[in-house]
């Protein structure tokens, strides 16, 4: 008799039926009770109420101990949480490591249900000293459990790792079981060594991991050297920018692989092709190109092309090669030898293209579409990840943001980028081409936010430089300095426009956060001086210049009314493809009651698609206001309507008395009278 | 970590269904099925992507194993653990089928509980496991306290594979030796041939690096 017949129940009122089974004398019919609630589950019934378990905690057996353990943490109704803190104190110091470990999962499971409990019960400190434990795989489920944890709670220092700490992980790493050690593993890469010394320490305790079985654990080990080698001294052992370059052979693909190793392993072997392997290299593409699989083979035809390009001594032989598949006269392969040949650097290799070309008439149709469109020159640059992301997705070796080749923020909720933080200066190595990641993941690409009320203004510039980093779009990659512009840049504008003691304005790289967040600082002062009052409705931001006008440069803005002054803010967008430089910016001066404090001033904004608020500090009396504004591409000239609300002041409290008679004063000539249809009228506040 | 654990077979119906964590609804499974099992063209990767959740999945003849999470995992343990689980319920009960994870589910959920405690893997060494995990159901009354404690502390101990304290009276290792060749032939002739390094049979433990001499007379020596 199998089991497989308890699949196929589906009578109703099963639950009351279970429930008395389970409590039943005999241990054949809890047992046979037991596995319907089983079969009940895999189907989508609600069986949480059946699982009890409390007195087991304190059974002889061990076993059983974990047992129960493990299952009470699997129950999720708020009640009975509050029962099971009891039993899971005692677990957590029980003499057996079983039990422990258990133990240590169960509090992350509780941490899911109740994460206040959790932190009042005094349950993570019991963690932390489970990183203590004797037993290795006790501490390795404290680990997982507390890096899980810290997950949610991303500023707080809930693992505390500090140089005793690491040693004991260091320790237990050597003695659990491939699944601990990734969790040590994953953990350790976190942990920012304090000098290059420790670093090395670690690194020589986790190079032996690299000859584990379980590819996880390598992995995972590489992670930890790759992201401690930046911090050891240039000339130590250990320092091998240039991994895999000798294993190209593992890489070439099997016939058996699922289609989308192999096409992993064809990239992978296009960026480890170098002069001294190209010869083998080439001759495996030109096998591959003979493959049932049309993606692959185009792929491989690109492949001999983009190493044409990549190891360029080799150009000749690549051709070569191109030219034989030609010959071979099989559809698709033709078309992308002749793309590959069409878009290499060398104008010989290109003549020789287009003479093929026209010897071979046998597809003129997709041979006119392959010569008539205009296709950008390959070049390396596009094998490269941008640099910011590059360096992000080494924090994640293993995980899945490096499978996406995302950060994690783009495909989790809720997530927090890791920055990677570099030594303190003290040993005096900082490169100059090495700004502060944070920094500059920061400014990548900070979408337009919707306009905000006054007191969040200052909010928004923080965002502009602290804030969590995006998703990188599509663009080309962005230029390590434009940062400091940014910052220098919203340095000076606060600087000349707002604050009356001079403040000198900075037009100079500043590489460290300091700097920007002491023009922060500035603007807290400023606003605190200006007093930047609450309330009073801001019209959101309209498009004064449409990017279509200005080639590529969009302006929209709006006018607010703060503290009895009138205040016009921009936000500037670069929409086109390329750096916009040198800007300036004018008001019209014959206006009557004009009176500007700010005529013109010229900064740099330079960033494709990036966003720039300016804000100008006036005082105007008319209606209609024009600006021009230059760029490097042109001028451009628009005009804007200064909305009536901005002129009002906010003391516009009036007595009751002075209004009726302000009223009557105004002649009768200027009274008009409209009828509203369809108002609903709710009481003023 | 890991957030659910779900098995299918080749026409897309569940076999096995295991959740850890709140944030995988019932709809993940469907999802899974819908996007994955029954998707008209052919799947190109096995990690997939549908509303923010990530699926990993293996395939067995025509058994679908899927692992399911939302957080940023390591990619790779959640692979490793789907082929060890494989290895695992292979050991236990032979082929892996439809028919003999039916007539199997309550072992296999009591493997999954063991081994993937809350989506975090734990010992998963097939010796270990089935001294306490056995299909007759725990015999544990008549176990004395000291086999119980001898049971656990193999389960969590450095060697996950031996119980401590065994002696025999001649010491002897073991090696089995396992080479494969790979070979691409054309009518032209021989293209490729590669041979793969031996591996000792415990295929989770280190590796030990050793050298083959071949000598004149063609006979293998080894030297560790």
């Amino acid at each position: 008799m199998t089991d497989s017949k308890y699949f196929t129940t589906n009578k109703k009122g099963e639950i009351f039926e279970l429930k008395a089974e389970l409590n039943n004398e005999k241990k054949e019919k809890r047992k046979e009770a037991v596995k319907k609630v089983i079969a009940a589950m895999t189907v989508g019934k609600d069986v949480s109420l059946l699982w009890y378990n409390f007195r087991d905690c304190e059974d002889p057996n061990p076993l059983i101990r974990a047992l129960a353990v493990r299952t009470m943490g699997c129950i999720r109704v708020d009640k009975i949480t509050e029962y099971l803190c009891e039993p899971l104190r005692k677990c957590l110091k029980d003499e057996d490591p079983y039990v422990r470990k258990t133990a240590a999962v169960c509090v992350a499971k509780l941490h899911d249900i109740n994460a206040q409990m959790v932190e009042d019960q005094g349950f993570l400190d019991s963690l932390r000293d489970l990183i203590a434990d004797s037993n290795p795989m006790v501490v390795a489920n404290a680990v997982a459990a507390l890096s899980e944890i810290s997950e949610s709670h991303p500023n707080s220092n809930l693992l505390d790792l500090n140089p005793q700490n690491i040693n004991k992980l260091l320790t237990a790493l050597n003695e659990c079981t491939e699944w601990g050690q990734i969790f040590i593993l994953d953990c350790l890469s976190n942990y920012n060594p304090k000098d290059d010394r420790e670093a090395q320490s670690i690194c020589e305790r986790v190079t032996p991991r690299l000859s584990h079985a379980n590819s996880a654990v390598v992995l995972s080990a590489v992670k930890v050297l790759m992201k401690f080698l930046e911090l050891l001294p240039k000339d130590s052992d250990y320092y091998k920018p240039e991994i895999l370059k000798q294993e190209i052979k593992v890489f070439f693909v099997k016939y058996n692989d699922p289609i989308y190793v192999k096409l992993e392993k064809l990239d992978i072997m296009i960026r480890l092709a170098s002069q001294a392997n190209i010869a083998q290299v080439l001759a495996e593409l030109k096998e591959y190109a003979t493959e049932v699989d049309v993606d692959f083979v185009r792929k491989a035809v690109r492949a001999i092309g983009r190493c044409a390009i990549k190891v360029e001594q080799s150009a000749e032989r690549c051709v070569s090669t191109l030219l034989d598949l030609i010959q071979t006269k099989v559809n698709y392969v033709v078309q992308e030898a002749i793309v590959v040949i069409r878009d290499s650097d060398n104008p010989d290799l290109r003549d020789r293209g287009y003479i093929y070309w026209r010897l071979l008439s046998t597809d003129p149709v997709t041979a006119k579409e392959v010569v008539l469109s205009e296709k950008p020159l390959i070049s390396e640059e596009t094998d490269l990840i941008e640099p910011t992301l590059l360096d992000e997705l080494i924090c994640h070796i293993g995980s899945l943001a490096s499978v996406y080749h995302k950060p994690p923020n783009a495909f989790v909720e809720g997530s927090h980028g890791i920055h990677r933080k570099h030594l303190p200066i003290h040993h005096g190595s900082t490169d100059a081409g090495d700004s502060p990641v944070g920094t500059t993941t920061a400014t990548t690409l900070e979408q337009p936010q919707v306009i905000p009320s006054q007191g969040d203004l200052l909010g928004d510039l923080l965002n502009l430089d602290l804030g969590p980093p995006v998703n990188v779009p599509q663009v080309s990659s962005m230029q390590m300095g434009a940062v400091d512009l940014l910052g220098g840049g919203l340095d000076s504008l606060v600087g000349q426009s707002f604050i009356p003691s001079s403040v000198p304005a900075t037009f100079a790289p500043s590489p460290t956060p300091a700097v920007v967040s002491s023009g922060l600082n500035d603007l807290f002062e400023l606003s605190t001086g200006i007093g930047m009052a609450p309330g009073g409705y801001v019209a959101p931001k309209a498009v004064w210049l449409p990017a279509v006008k200005a080639k590529g440069l969009e302006i929209s803005g709006t006018f607010t009314h703060r503290q009895g002054h009138i205040y016009m803010e921009m936000n500037f967008t670069n929409k086109a493809l390329q750096h916009m430089t040198d800007f300036a910016i004018q008001f019209n001066k014959n206006r009557p009651f004009y009176n500007p404090d700010r005529l013109t001033y010229t900064t740099q904004f330079s960033l494709p698609n990036t966003l720039y608020r300016a804000l100008h500090y006036l005082k105007i009396l008319v209606p209609l206001f024009e600006v021009a504004v230059k760029n490097n591409i042109d001028v451009f000239y628009f005009s804007c309507l200064i909305p009536l609300n901005v002129l009002f002041v906010e003391d516009g409290k009036m007595e009751r008395q002075v209004f009726l008679a302000t009223w009557k004063d105004i002649p009768n000539e200027n009274e008009l009278q409209f009828q509203i249809k369809e108002c609903h009228l709710n009481a003023g506040e | 970590m890991i957030g659910g654990l779900f098995i299918y077979n080749h026409k897309g119906e569940v076999l096995i269904s295991r959740v850890y964590r709140d944030d995988i609804g019932r709809n993940a499974v469907d999802a899974f099925r819908v996007n994955v099992i029954h998707a008209r063209q052919q799947v190109r990767s096995p990690v997939t992507n549908i509303a923010r959740t990530s699926f990993f999945h293996v395939k067995r003849s025509n058994i679908w194993l899927a692992a399911v999470t939302k957080q940023n995992v390591n990619a790779a343990m959640v692979f490793e653990f789907l082929y060890k689980m494989c290895d695992v319920m292979a050991a236990y009960f032979g082929k892996i089928s439809e028919e003999n994870i039916k007539n199997n589910f309550v072992l296999i959920y009591e493997l999954l509980d063991e081994i993937l405690d809350f989506g975090y893997p734990q010992n998963s060494e097939t010796g270990a496991l089935k001294t306490f995990i056995t299909q007759q159901g725990i015999k544990s009354q008549h176990q004395t306290k000291e086999e119980q404690s001898q049971i656990t502390s193999q389960v969590t101990g450095q060697i996950g594979w031996r119980w401590e304290g065994i002696k025999y009276r001649r010491n002897e290792l073991f090696l089995d030796v396992l080479e494969s060749v790979n070979l691409l032939m054309s009518p032209q002739g021989v293209r490729y041939l590669k041979v793969f390094e031996p591996k000792l049979n415990y295929s989770d433990h280190d590796v030990i690096k050793w050298v083959r001499y071949i000598g004149r007379s063609g006979i293998y020596e080894t030297r560790c």
